[in-house]
């Protein structure tokens, strides 16, 4: 059934309400093997219950979603064998020790006594928790408990990985750590991970869905959102001139997309404009204002980051309804 | 079946890795004891011709037993695992949910069964320190067995049922208390026969577990009873059932 071809992911037209509210809103997104891609939005956007649905916990209110060519819904048996999956807080049973709880997965996700008896080890030494794997889960740190719920999640081999803010609530350190697993997983599985911080994903992922208010307003490789940005940058000029022939300026100069101008002290004007790709705009602005005789005393450059793109399309007023 | 075993295993290793199962089982221990005590005791003030195994169920114990304990072992099963989150890392593994459901009914009915485990000691108890007392007829007590673990199940898929609703367990052992109780207390309307509702109280003495469990405890196994609580127990298996998958309802 696994073809190269086939998508692990596709998603289509999926929602889900739960009762009148909706929670994920007609999201369309389909995600080839050996992808990591980034869910990322503010809290309460729809990632988790996106995860959810393709975990086969949830069912959607509308909308088909496959998993290595399954149907979530009807052949959830067959897409939970092929996902391992870790929830946003990590559930563990407290009284099981690391050992025995990780061989209890095993068993219940089909691996034989044999079989889950290796794979336990192995996930034990790739995780770095064979100085645990005898303790009590309660009473292990966040640090460990996290990397127990990822050897849980990869126990048996899934060709998707869902993580749900893998790093949420660990130390710098801790955090460091887990993406470097992460990096590692990447090379031999599919992995979506959701985070409400930008940082997370753009430095594990290759590609982002960004969620707002239940819908995906953009969906890009890392590099193309960049490359987005950096056609856009926004210059900043103080010169001392009167306000309608600054405005006049702006208007006839085609580079300048949006301006809004405002009076300085000491009778200089700022101007912000927001300027698409232009050779040497600075230049030009300088130039301009030396031949009219214009005082200038700031010009400068700024571009916007991933984070400022993110916080645009998700700031709590917008709604951009833009779908990729 | 290998997942629906290792539920069950981990079910029952559940009950042992902590204090709670042995609490449960010394005091099923303790009421049994004095369920013996009060039968031995009034056999002793004035004689009867009844099987032992019969004036058992006649003691308010035994049935705290049934009533009390079931509500507290099944409480754990579903409402646990929804507080701490595990049932959705348990329900995203290739497992069905009727497996899950039925693992842990399974883990409650053994572990009930277990605890009634040292009660076959009785009969033993009894040939050996009571002098004259002959010899205790076999049918009666495995026909009581046979009530026991019938009336157990039903108890045990009452109390799954009630888990699965909600994520207190104190709450999952009360409303399991509740329907459990009130299922008995239904069969002394047959008792009491309210003025009201003239001949038709009769029809209450068929739900009444007080005559049908007299009926296992004096050696009849009634294929109404058996039938009444096989499909008792399937109907709050099925309604369990429905609850856990009510998250995959569309």
């Amino acid at each position: 059934m696994v073809s190269p071809t086939t998508p692990i992911i596709e998603v289509l037209g999926l929602t889900k309400e739960y009762g009148s509210r909706p929670a994920v809103r007609d999201i369309s997104f389909t995600v080839e093997p050996g992808e990591i891609v980034g869910l990322l939005g503010p809290n309460g956007a729809g990632k988790s219950t996106t995860l959810r649905i393709l975990a086969g916990y949830l069912a959607a209110t509308q909308g088909i979603a496959r998993v290595a060519g399954f149907d979530v819904l009807e052949q959830s048996i067959e897409v939970r064998r092929r996902v391992g999956y870790m929830p946003e807080t990590v559930p563990l049973p407290d009284e099981m020790r690391v050992r025995e709880y990780l061989k209890f997965r095993a068993r219940l996700k089909g691996l034989s006594r044999a079989a889950s008896r290796e794979r336990t080890d192995t996930v034990i030494s790739r995780f770095g928790l064979q100085e645990v794997a005898g303790r009590m889960i309660a009473h292990l740190s966040k640090g460990f408990r996290q990397r127990v719920g990822l050897a849980d999640a990869l126990v048996h081999e899934p060709a998707l990985l869902i993580l749900d803010e893998p790093t949420i609530g660990l130390d710098p350190h801790q955090i460091v750590a887990v993406r470097e697993i992460i990096k590692t997983l990447a090379r031999e599985h599919t992995v979506l991970i959701s985070s409400h911080i930008l940082p997370e994903i753009e430095v594990t992922c290759s590609r982002l869905l960004i969620f707002h208010h239940g819908r995906i307003v953009a969906a890009d490789t890392r590099e193309n959102l960049q490359r987005r940005l950096a056609a856009q940058s926004r210059i900043t000029v103080e010169l001392a001139a009167p306000e309608g022939d600054l405005k006049a300026l702006w208007e006839n100069l085609a580079e300048v997309s949006h301006y809004h101008v405002s009076t300085a002290q000491q009778g200089f004007r700022r101007s912000v404009l927001a300027v698409r790709e232009g050779e040497a705009f600075r230049e030009r602005v300088a130039a301009l204002a030396r031949d009219r005789g214009w005082p200038l005393r700031e010009l400068s450059e700024s571009r916007p980051t991933l984070e400022d793109i993110f916080v645009e399309l998700t700031h709590p007023d917008s709604e951009v309804d833009e779908r990729n | 079946m290998q997942a629906f075993l290792t539920l069950v295993r981990r079910e029952l290793a559940g009950h042992f890795l902590s204090m709670r199962g042995y609490v449960i089982m010394a005091g099923v221990q303790l009421l049994l004891g004095a369920s013996l005590c009060i039968t031995l005791e009034a056999l002793n003030q004035k004689p009867f011709d009844m099987p032992l195994t019969e004036k058992m169920p006649n003691t308010g114990f035994f049935w705290l037993i049934l009533l009390l304990v079931a509500p507290v072992i099944t409480m754990r099963t579903f409402a646990h695992e929804r507080a701490s989150g595990t049932l959705e890392t348990l329900l995203t593994t290739p497992v069905s949910d009727w497996a899950v459901v039925l693992a842990k009914f399974t883990g409650a009915w053994v572990f009930f069964l277990l605890t009634w485990l040292p009660a076959l000691a009785t009969p033993f108890i009894l040939t050996r320190y009571a002098s004259g007392m002959g010899d205790v007829d076999p049918g009666p007590l495995a026909s009581l067995a046979i009530g026991i673990t019938l009336l157990g199940g039903f108890l045990m898929a009452v109390g799954c049922f009630a888990s699965s609703l909600t994520r207190s367990q104190i709450i999952a052992a009360m409303t399991s208390f509740a329907i459990s109780t009130g299922m008995f207390l239904i069969g002394f309307i047959a008792v009491i026969r309210p003025p009201w509702m003239g001949d038709q109280s009769a029809l209450f003495s068929h739900l009444s577990m007080l005559e049908h469990m007299g009926d296992f405890a004096s050696g009849v196994v009634d294929t109404r009873h058996v039938v009444f609580y096989t499909s008792l127990t399937g109907l709050f298996l099925y309604f369990t059932h429905k609850v856990v998958s009510f998250r995959r309802w569309r």
